[in-house]
């Protein structure tokens, strides 16, 4: 049924897959996610639609392989089919609500980090299709990690890159590229943040300290994704948000991020012993201790 | 073998201590002989009081009689014919405040155990491979109508409509068929494969479609159903998962579940098991928040994952609204109950991960305007109790979902939505029934209500 249609490496550990999926490929917007599940003993894992095409029923996901269902997924091939495909979940960016007129007048930066390019490239998609010009810093540790270059370069007024080992565009991470335009006098109006937990907290630090108004996309620990379960909770403002139906996009001031990432963590232990299950097959005891 | 009449028959159940460490059913179910037995001690009650008791007025005595002389297939469609999950309420329902409570048996010993033996006829009726069937008569109706939600209200629903000669299909959001009784009530209580999926199987065998992974709202909505898709009606069987947290300091730490997330992990994604690939926590020391049914299920499976139980409830243990039978099989099985008791911080370590949940004494007030004494906390009677986990089942309600994406369907100020007599909402041509109406309550009113919409559906097409 959720046939793999064509499958491709982007980076180190970093795929991209169209899939066939009509129900989400048919109301799918920016901003939104959807669930797989690889079998039919599968753990269900969020990923954020990175593209849809509705004529032929298609949607596109780039995940980077961190734990053990990522890895099997990566094990799957053209041909193959998902057990489960759900969505679109999640609100759609609060951008494609509001009147092109008004996009136009906005200067909007997107700052994408790391496998998080492919949910900006979406959103940078359909505000470029739109005919909104929009900039966009892409970070990464080091330049073999940037992915979607010509994409990206297509869909973007400006686009800036950042590694941390400098061997790309500006040296340094996200944060020193965008301290660096303002201090060359660029300003924009709004700013939406996708990557790492991490990277997310320190941009909107900086995007608070500069005052532009930010937008930053929480992927949480998440089962249904329909708002039944409550582990995706996360604080906003001091009250409690489920990311699946109150986000995943929230406003970054207002994110307790710290938080976040501790929960982010919960399973830690029983994922990382998955994972030695599946990288070192029979051979692994679960005797050494390593994986508790 | 002799009986006391007035005593149920005993029905075998798993050994406290055995069944405490596994996930293999409780109650054993009856044999035959016990069944025959416990029939025979139903009187045939010209007006039978057990008959109001129950929510969708099963004729129990008819079902006994046939039990009794040994007509199990007779039985079992005398139950059908109110009942479409039968083996399920055999397990689920709250005999002892239903039917059981008004059994004349019970004025002088105990009530008939009638749901035993709705359960007898239902799993023996299933191994004899007896069906649902579609009426010999039926003529198809040539319409389409949509059903959301594959719980029971949405499961008795559609079955219904496509005996009446509908063609339906079942919207279901998550991967598998059942509602909460897939991913929330769990496999000691109410077997998946077994029960579940065969109930399941029933409804489909009638011709029904079932299309999981679909979130109506969200890829598809109420109004796509009727202008794009071709239905001519819908039902919204959507339940109500929308789990509740207390809002007190500690809530967010690492330890800290919902009700609804820790049992959907164990039974809908298989986490009892080791081989499931989705992780659970298997706490040490637990703390459940809440004394419903839902608590039970959450501190028994927290029990089977290896940890010392404590259920914490603000009442005392007459308020408890779960089912008797299961507080009772909750206590054999070593979980302690600390009543009158009220969570008012949960403490964490410096890692952020639960060390100890603080709680005040309550004390119980005067009686409010419904009559329940309202519980008050004892001032300074703070103390803590070192845990490694809670678990919140302060119970839900109606997901908005359907709601904000539907115009005109309105709903109460609980979230719950408004519908007439023939479950109609304010929407034309829209139904629902269940838990998204009524708020969390029973697998019976449920299917009550999907039945009831059936006929609604059946009367509102057949006007047209
Ligand atoms: C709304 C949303 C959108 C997302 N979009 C993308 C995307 O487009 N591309 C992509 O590569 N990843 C995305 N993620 C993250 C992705 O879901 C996780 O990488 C994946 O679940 C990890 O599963 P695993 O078994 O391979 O790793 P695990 O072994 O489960 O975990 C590895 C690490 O990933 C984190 N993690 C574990 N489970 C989850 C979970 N359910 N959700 C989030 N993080 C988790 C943990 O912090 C852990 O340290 C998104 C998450 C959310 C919630
Ligand atoms: C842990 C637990 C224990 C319980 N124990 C008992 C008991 O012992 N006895 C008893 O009588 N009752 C019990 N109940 C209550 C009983 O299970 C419910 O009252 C009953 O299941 C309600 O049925 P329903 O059909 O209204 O909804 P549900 O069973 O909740 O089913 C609703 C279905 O709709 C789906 N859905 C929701 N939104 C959408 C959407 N937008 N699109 C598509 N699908 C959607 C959901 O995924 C779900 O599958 C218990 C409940 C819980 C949670
Ligand atoms: S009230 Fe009790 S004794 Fe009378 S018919 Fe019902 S189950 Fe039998
Ligand atoms: S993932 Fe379950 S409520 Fe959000």
């Amino acid at each position: 049924m959720f046939e793999i249609k064509t499958k491709e490496l982007l980076g180190p550990k970093v795929w991209r897959m169209d899939i066939y999926a009509p129900l989400v490929a048919g109301k799918a917007m920016p901003g939104q996610f959807l669930i797989v599940r690889v079998d039919k003993d599968g753990e269900r894992i969020p990923l954020t639609v990175c593209d849809y095409d509705r004529d032929r029923g298609l949607i596109t996901i780039v995940f980077q392989t961190v734990g053990a269902e990522t890895e099997r997924m990566s094990r799957l091939a053209e041909g193959d089919c998902f057990a489960d495909v759900v969505g679109p979940l999640g609100r759609p960016s609060d951008l494609v609500d509001l009147p092109v007129e008004e996009l136009k007048a906005k200067k909007i930066l997107f700052i994408a980090g790391g496998v998080g390019t492919a949910p900006c490239y979406n959103q940078l998609k359909w505000l470029h299709d739109n005919g909104v010009a929009v900039d966009c810093i892409q970070g990464a540790r080091t330049k073999e990690l940037l992915i979607l270059e010509d994409e990206m370069k297509a869909v973007c007024e400006n686009l800036y890159f950042a590694t941390d080992d400098g061997s790309y565009g500006i040296h340094g991470n996200v944060c020193v590229a965008l301290q660096k335009l303002w201090d060359d006098g660029v300003r924009y109006d709004h700013c939406v943040v996708i990557g790492p937990m991490i990277m997310m907290k320190f941009a909107c630090q900086l995007t608070k300290k500069l005052g532009i108004p930010t937008v930053v996309s929480m992927n949480t620990i998440m089962v249904d994704g329909t708002g039944m379960c409550g582990a995706c909770r996360l604080l906003v403002g001091g009250e409690v948000k489920f990311a699946c139906v109150d986000g995943p996009e929230f406003d970054g001031w207002e994110v307790d991020f710290d938080q976040a990432m501790q929960r982010s963590r919960l399973y830690k232990t029983q994922e990382g012993e998955l994972m030695l299950k599946l990288t070192e097959g029979d051979t692994h005891s679960g005797n050494c201790g390593v994986c508790k | 073998m002799k009986i006391d009449v007035f005593k149920k028959v005993p029905v075998a159940e798993q050994d406290p201590k055995v069944r405490a460490t596994n996930f293999d059913e409780v109650n054993l179910g009856y044999t035959k002989e016990e069944a025959v037995l416990e029939a025979s001690r139903c009187l045939n009650c010209k007006n039978a009081r057990c008959m109001q008791g129950c929510p969708v007025s099963i004729n129990i005595p008819g079902f006994i009689s046939k039990l009794k002389d040994g007509d199990i297939e007779g039985a079992y469609h005398v139950i059908s014919l109110s009942s479409s999950l039968p083996a399920v309420c055999g397990r689920v329902c709250p005999q002892e405040t239903q039917c059981e409570a008004q059994c004349i048996r019970g004025v002088k010993g105990e009530a008939v155990s009638i749901g035993r033996l709705e359960r007898f006829v239902a799993d023996t009726a299933r191994e004899m491979g007896i069906k649902p069937q579609l009426p010999a008569d039926m003529v198809k109706k040539g319409k389409k109508v949509a059903v959301i939600g594959a719980g029971p209200s949405g499961l008795t629903c559609a079955g219904d409509l496509a005996k009446m000669g509908y063609d339906v299909t079942i919207f279901e959001a998550l991967h598998k068929a059942g509602g909460v009784l897939v991913y929330g009530i769990p496999e000691f209580r109410l077997p998946k494969e077994k029960v579940v999926a065969k109930e399941v199987e029933n409804v489909k065998a009638l011709g029904v479609k079932i299309v999981t992974d679909a979130v109506i709202g969200r890829a598809l909505t109420i109004d796509d159903l009727f202008d794009k898709e071709g239905f001519s009606a819908v039902f919204i069987g959507s339940g109500a998962g929308l789990p509740r947290f207390m809002n007190i300091p500690g809530e967010q730490s690492l330890g800290v579940f919902s009700a609804n997330e820790y049992l959907t992990r164990s039974n809908l994604m298989g986490a009892f098991s080791p081989d499931s690939r989705t992780p659970i926590m298997r706490a040490k020391k637990a703390v459940i928040v809440g004394g419903g049914n839902v608590a039970m299920d959450a501190a028994r499976t927290a029990k089977r994952l290896g940890a010392e139980v404590h259920v914490v409830y603000r009442r005392s243990e007459a308020e408890f609204p779960a089912r008797v039978e299961e507080v009772h099989h909750a206590k054999e099985e070593g979980i302690i109950f600390d009543l009158l008791t009220n969570p008012v911080e949960i403490i964490a370590d410096e890692n952020g991960w639960v060390k100890g949940c603080t709680c005040i004494r309550m004390e119980l007030g005067e009686p409010d305007a419904t009559g329940r004494r309202s519980p008050v906390p004892v001032e300074g009677s703070e103390f803590t109790i070192e845990c490694d986990a809670v678990i919140m089942s302060l119970g839900t309600s109606p997901n908005p979902l359907i709601k904000t994406t539907t115009s005109g369907l309105e709903t109460n100020k609980r979230g719950g939505i408004i519908v007439d007599e023939s479950e109609m909402t304010t929407r034309e041509g829209v139904f629902a029934g269940g838990d998204a109406v009524t708020g969390a309550a029973t697998v019976i009113l449920a299917m009550g209500a999907g039945k009831s919409a059936a006929k609604g559906i059946d009367e509102y097409l057949s006007a047209q």
